[in-house]
């Protein structure tokens, strides 16, 4: 463990995490303690087992064994809803927005779900539209950038947009972890720097500790304080950015062999 | 623009109210019909607006008819306004049963298992002889706050007493459309996965559309029993469901007032065909309803939208 990773209580404690579907195990032995308002990347191959990792920490999944804690609070198996509730919100690797309603639309009803008291009654005693959800939902749409886009319906935006929307939504509710699941995955890769850019501004602002899945190594390298490598369903390499992308063992198994040494094998 | 609808509506509902002793009672008979109905919409539309369709509606039509009709035979209470309320407990009750259910399902399966509960009442209460069987039964004369009219004043006072019913339900759907959870209907028709990671248990929100359609089937069926007079099984069956959804189709779900608007042009055109050709009247309404549908996809109340989009259009 580096000084970077202990110097603040963990917001995020997983122990001896295993999902299996059958008999192929989706993820196990995995131990992650994340500290607040650290920003961790999660590198892997497809079907490493990252986003298993994801799904189970905000109840799509119900894991197999171990346990979750956040805020020091055991979430292990609680339903996605309440997970949110207690202060967990994600993004999804395809975009999850309404379609058929506008950006301001979308954005106000994350923000009026947000408003309200919790439970039936409250769902029913709030009303829908007020000034404080209208102008928080102006206010996230101006922090991520998509003014422009504000009355457009989601179905006919760009990719980007999309994203950032779905990104939005998920901090609406104030959350204090935020899990990004690919958030440039069908993203060019011109795009991708300014997308994450205006990304991790907008959460800086907002002090969210951040878990993100991502495949562009560079990306990785300049947003993540700290990276989490998994194959074959576990942690394989977990340090700052630079120490795990450096790590041979990553380099050969997930983000391909940097041809530092002259004459080897792959030349 | 809200304050400015319920305006409209106080004043189409005062007109109504008004116009009920200068009217035939003919008129006045087939309006409270169309409206105790419009009830049953109202709540078909609240399904709607999350896009589910129920082809079974009237099984809460039935129940609250039967609710009035056995309250009044067993205990001989004939209030109308504790009859009414009793229809909606009653058929709200069995809705909170039923949602459990309900709320699980989408689509077809939510259409198919709403018609198939309906007919499940449907053939109990035509094997029941001790209620009629498929003759049904006569439902006492309704009260008044003691108030026992006949006649064309009874005609008067069930017309009044369901124009006030609908004001209410109108209101209070018109509010529920506007909390959180009637606004869901739309978010969750597109995308139930997202409303749930906002932190929104999706099926209690179905589940209480479902409730709030069940209440207001049972108010409409109350309503109709005792405007009617009578109760049969024919409340419960699946051509008296698909009457409701052929209302909400004409009617659309963009507007409260459509789902009242939208069922009197019905009983209106219903009552128009029968007279004019007895041997042809659903053909008739079957032609209304390609001609809507084709036409206005929205229903009766994108008419609305259409001129008020026109009127944004013409002012600079």
């Amino acid at each position: 463990m580096t000084a970077a990773m202990t110097d603040a209580k963990p917001i995020l404690a997983v122990r001896d995490l295993e999902k299996t579907f059958g008999s192929l195990v989706a993820a196990r032995d995995i131990n992650v303690s994340v500290p607040q308002h650290q920003t961790v990347g999660v590198i892997g191959a497809n079907g490493a087992g990252k986003t298993t990792f994801i799904n189970m920490i905000t109840g799509h999944l119900t894991p197999s064994k171990g346990t979750i804690l956040f805020e020091d609070k055991d979430i292990t198996g609680k339903p996605s809803r309440e997970i949110t509730w207690l202060g967990i919100s994600r993004s999804f690797q395809v975009a999850q927005i309404f379609p058929t309603l506008t950006v301001f639309e979308n954005m106000c009803i994350a923000t009026a779900i947000a408003h309200r008291k919790p439970g039936l009654f409250g769902n029913l005693t709030t009303p829908a539209r007020s000034p404080g959800t209208t102008s928080a939902a102006e206010a996230a749409i101006d922090l991520f950038q998509i003014g422009r886009y504000r009355d457009v319906t989601a179905n006919a935006l760009p990719q980007g947009v999309r994203k950032l929307l779905d990104i939005g939504m998920a901090v609406a509710g104030s959350p204090r972890l935020l899990l990004l699941d690919e958030p440039t995955s069908g993203i060019s890769i011109e795009e991708k720097f300014d997308l994450m850019n205006v990304v991790m501004s907008a959460l800086k602002t907002r002090a969210i500790t951040v878990l993100f899945v991502e495949h562009d190594m560079e990306i990785v390298a300049r947003f993540a304080d700290r990276v989490l490598a998994f194959y074959d369903g576990t942690v394989i390499a977990d340090g700052t950015a630079h120490e795990t992308l450096d790590n041979p063992k990553v380099q050969e198994l997930i983000s391909g062999v940097r041809l530092k040494a002259p004459g080897g094998a792959h030349a | 623009m809200a304050s400015r609808a319920y305006l409209a509506g106080a004043l189409l509902f005062l007109a109504a109210a008004a116009a009920g002793p200068l009217v035939p009672d003919w008129v006045a008979s087939i309006v409270t019909i169309a409206f105790a109905n419009a009830l049953v919409v109202l709540g078909l539309v609240v399904l709607w607006r999350v896009g589910l369709v129920s082809f079974g509606q009237a099984l809460y039509y039935c129940l609250g008819a039967y609710s009035v009709a056995l309250i009044a035979r067993w205990t001989g209470l004939t209030d109308a306004f504790m009859l009414v309320m009793f229809g909606g407990i009653g058929a709200g009750l069995v809705a909170v049963l039923v949602g459990f259910l309900l709320a699980r399902y989408r689509e077809i399966f939510f259409a198919m298992l709403s018609l198939a509960l309906s007919m499940i009442l449907y053939g109990v209460l035509v094997k029941t002889e001790s209620l009629g069987s498929t003759d049904g039964f006569t439902v006492l004369t309704p009260t008044f706050l003691g108030y026992a009219p006949h006649g064309k004043e009874l005609g008067l006072m069930l017309y009044w007493l369901t124009l006030a019913v609908d004001a209410i339900a109108a209101v209070l759907v018109g509010l529920y459309f506007r909390s959180v959870a009637g606004a869901l209907a739309a978010p969750i028709r597109d995308n139930e996965i997202r409303v749930e990671f906002l932190g929104v248990s999706v099926s209690s929100i179905i589940h209480t559309k479902v409730v709030i359609a069940g209440i207001l089937g049972g108010l409409g069926g109350a309503l109709a029993a005792m405007a009617i007079g009578h109760v049969d099984p024919a409340m419960a069956y699946w051509t008296t469901s698909g009457g409701f959804v052929f209302v909400t189709v004409l009617a659309g779900s963009g507007y409260v007032a459509a789902a009242f608007i939208g069922s009197l042009v019905f009983e209106a055109v219903r009552s128009f065909a029968v007279d004019v050709m007895p041997q042809l009247w659903q053909m008739t309404l079957g032609s209304v309803l390609l001609l809507t549908i084709l036409f206005l996809p929205e229903g009766l109340g994108s008419l609305v939208s259409r001129l008020r989009r026109r009127g944004e259009v013409k002012a600079p």
